[in-house]
């Protein structure tokens, strides 16, 4: 039967000689290597319950007045896409438990973007010959960010009106281009009423494509260059130690796969998220206070709370407050990140060919630097709720700003100085342990029956 | 415990795993059709997904054959082609770099059509500007309430605050506006706005000035206007300066009388533009 398949494959479309290798591929067994999987999962599970809201979804802006079962609500004026949206909630079966998914696959998403990414950075797996798939997989971050952002405001309620207010205005902040990149991608001054519609488009059609495009692309290019793997037993920069494809990687990562989807089940099924029917339908005079956005995008929120009250002029032209903060910083935030590759090459001047990961204590300046960005970051976000933390902790707001003002400076610097001291030291330590010990040699049985020496763990 | 009873063992827990699983595909088949709570829906699903999962894993971990495969890194392509490569590029690009007129009309052939491409790019939006430099704020326009109430000069106490429209227009988000009435006495307006406030009655416009939120809430101890996004306060007794939070503009006053009538009108539009600022607004 199988044999049949294979064949009649292999006569059309000459399969048969990669899938002789593909079945035996080499996947390396390290946990850290299931982030990106887990990032995979969850976008499977952002496709299978987003093709489930797109056909109940109203994407229009057309007011009716809600006749629906949620009590508290009855009479009020809404969108369409408000309407549809309280409908999915309430009247369809499983339609809020999918919805409820959705968006708990969407908060997972990114962040297992940013957990491998991560990874890819504390171990330096980026370096020759992998930057092509580092700034691939950091526009991946980029897009899932945006279709985070749409999509969490398709529903035209408060909370994401307001934030969709504020993503217009840092728009119209930028120089020159501001007012028309607002206008083309709104329709118009904020709110136009073609809004959800736009969003809608690019949220259902043209954030996913570009994610699967680059999806395949990432993968395709992890495929070509081979998995890296930490040092150890057996493992060198010329090959890639592991379990094979078929069956015990794909039956653990399917594994893996239906476990995420169990979880965001349970998530969904159990923890409330985005009621939008407490928050209301969006209406441009009213605001949903505290406003908490989702997670990912509190750093920028907290940019613009932190951001010094300070307009420049040019010319005869304004340059608001809201620049520096919501332009320029999340800019330069992620163009280090672009080019952090590049940057450490001309730093290391190394451009040898590395498919053997780095642990983190090995280069300690690396290493810091990814703590440093990850406090700076830390407290941006933090800030970004600081009004509730003001009021829990009964602290005035203006200096809980200055606090964090002050953190978001100091703290990357401290936690620079701090990781590289204890890498080093743990380095060391490390070094030590491993001169103390009796110097063996190791041999490593090559699968067609030669020796090879072992390859010393690398502590240069 | 030797090796064939744990696999049995192992066997079973699979086993187990996937007929949990089925029961929870039922489960959620019959809560489907008999109409749950969410709660019943995401257990259901979670334990066929996840009696799934244990049982796959099971499998991929022990109840199959572990291997450890080495995959070798071959170079995929040697100098030789790499230098083949190089020419071929090369000399295909040499080829149409020789002409050399032709190969630059090419060039901006393709420069000219894109840029005509980008024409298509206006449709997109309308013209933002002169909707960033008014409101629907006229000369007479009279205020009114989100329920589209006209304000009479008895209609609001001391410390009083609501937000009004031009009538007409209720809902118009470039046109809300905060309209206070103070303590009589304590507003003390600058010269060239000493009619804009008449009987205690002031009104700014409720779009806040750093990144377009509505300005709602009122600290009347201090006389100070809140934004709720970002903490932005705005002093109600100041020409509503920011004194705090990262807005850097006052909030447009817009000018207000009262008609004989008693109703309050608006003078004109706001004399500046409202809300966040934008690199045309000028200096
Ligand atoms: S929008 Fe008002 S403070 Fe930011």
């Amino acid at each position: 039967m199988i044999r049949r398949f294979v064949l009649w494959l292999d006569d059309r479309l000459e399969t048969a000689s990669f899938a002789s290798h593909a079945m035996r591929k080499a996947f390396p067994d390290h946990w850290s290597f299931m982030l990106g999987e887990i990032s995979l999962y969850s976008f499977i599970a952002l496709l299978a319950t987003g093709i489930f809201l797109g056909f109940l979804f109203d994407a229009s802006d057309a007011h009716l007045t809600y006749h629906g079962s949620y009590a508290p609500l009855v009479g009020a004026n809404v969108s369409s896409a408000y309407d549809s949206t309280m409908r999915i909630s309430f009247e369809t079966q499983a339609g809020l438990v999918i919805r409820q998914m959705h968006h708990w696959s969407a908060l997972l998403f990114v962040a297992a973007i940013v957990t491998h990414m991560a990874r890819i950075f504390f171990t330096g797996a980026f370096r020759n010959p992998r930057e092509i798939n580092w700034i691939v997989g950091l526009t991946l971050l980029l897009l899932a960010l945006g279709a985070g952002l749409t999509g969490y405001s398709l529903p035209d309620d408060l909370l994401s009106g307001t934030g969709l207010r504020i993503t217009a205005s840092v728009a119209m902040a930028i120089p020159v281009i501001g007012t028309w990149l607002e206008s083309l991608f709104f329709g118009g001054p904020f709110p136009a009423p073609q809004m959800v519609e736009r969003l809608f488009f690019t949220h259902v059609l043209l954030l996913p494509a570009l994610i699967i495009g680059l999806i395949s692309l990432h993968m395709a290019i992890l495929w070509r260059q081979k998995h890296t793997q930490f040092p150890g037993s057996g493992r060198t920069e010329l090959n890639v130690v592991g379990s094979p494809l078929w069956p015990n990687y794909a039956l653990k990562s399917l594994g893996l796969g239906l476990a995420i989807f169990a979880v965001l089940a349970i998530l969904g099924g159990f923890f409330q998220i985005n009621p939008i029917w407490d928050y209301g339908p969006y209406s441009p005079s009213e605001v949903a206070s505290p406003s908490q956005p989702d997670w990912y995008v509190g750093w920028l929120e907290g940019a613009l709370r932190l951001g010094p009250p300070i307009e420049f002029h040019l010319f005869g032209h304004t340059i608001p407050a809201s620049f520096v903060p919501g332009v320029l910083f999340p800019l330069l935030a992620f163009g280090v990140l672009y080019l952090w590759p590049f940057i450490e090459r001309s730093i290391t001047k190394d451009d040898r060919v590395h498919n053997l990961l780095d642990h983190p204590i090995e280069v300690p300046w690396r290493t810091a630097s990814g703590v440093a960005i990850f406090a700076l970051f830390l407290i941006v976000t933090l800030a970004g709720s600081d009004d509730v933390q003001a009021r829990v902790i009964h602290v005035a707001i203006e200096r809980l700003i200055v606090v964090y003002r002050v953190l978001g400076i100091a703290l990357p610097i401290v936690a620079w100085l701090v990781t590289f001291q204890l890498c080093r030291e743990l380095r060391a330590r490390a070094i030590q342990r491993e001169v103390g010990e009796p110097s063996v040699v190791e041999f490593i049985r090559s699968p067609n029956g030669g020796f090879e020496e072992k390859q010393p763990t690398d502590t240069a | 415990m030797n090796a064939p009873s744990r696999f049995s063992w192992l066997q079973r827990i699979a086993a187990l795993a996937l007929l949990v699983s089925m029961l929870g595909s039922v489960g959620f088949a019959v809560g489907y059709a008999t109409g749950v709570s969410a709660q019943f829906q995401g257990l259901a699903l979670a334990i066929a997904l996840g009696g799934l999962a244990v049982a796959v894993v099971i499998w991929g971990k022990f109840l199959v054959r572990q291997e450890r495969v080495i995959d070798l890194r071959e170079p995929t392509s040697s100098s030789w082609e790499r230098n083949d490569a190089t020419h071929a590029l090369e000399a295909g690009t040499e080829q149409i770099g020789r002409r050399h007129l032709l190969s630059r009309l090419l060039g901006s052939a393709f420069a000219v059509f894109g840029i005509a491409a980008l024409f298509t790019i206006r449709s997109l939006g309308q013209n933002p500007y002169p909707q960033l430099f008014r409101t629907k704020w006229t000369p007479g326009a009279r205020l009114v309430r989100e329920n589209g109430q006209p304000i009479h000069r008895e209609d609001l106490v001391a410390d009083e605050i609501v937000t009004v429209f031009p009538e007409g227009f209720v809902g118009a988000a470039d046109s809300q506006t905060v309209l206070l009435r103070l303590a009589p006495g304590i507003l003390q307006p600058a010269s060239d706005r000493a009619d804009w406030s008449p009987s205690d009655y002031v009104a700014y416009s409720k779009v806040c000035t750093h990144a377009g939120c509505p300005v709602g809430l009122y600290r009347s101890a201090e006389h100070q206007l809140l934004c709720p996004c970002h903490q932005s306060m705005f002093d109600v007794l100041d020409r509503a300066k920011p004194i705090a939070g990262p807005a850097t503009r006052p909030l447009p006053q817009l000018p207000l009388r009262i008609a004989a009538d008693g109703y309050l009108r608006a003078q004109s539009d706001f004399h500046e533009p409202i809300g966040p600022g934008f690199w045309e607004r000028g200096a």
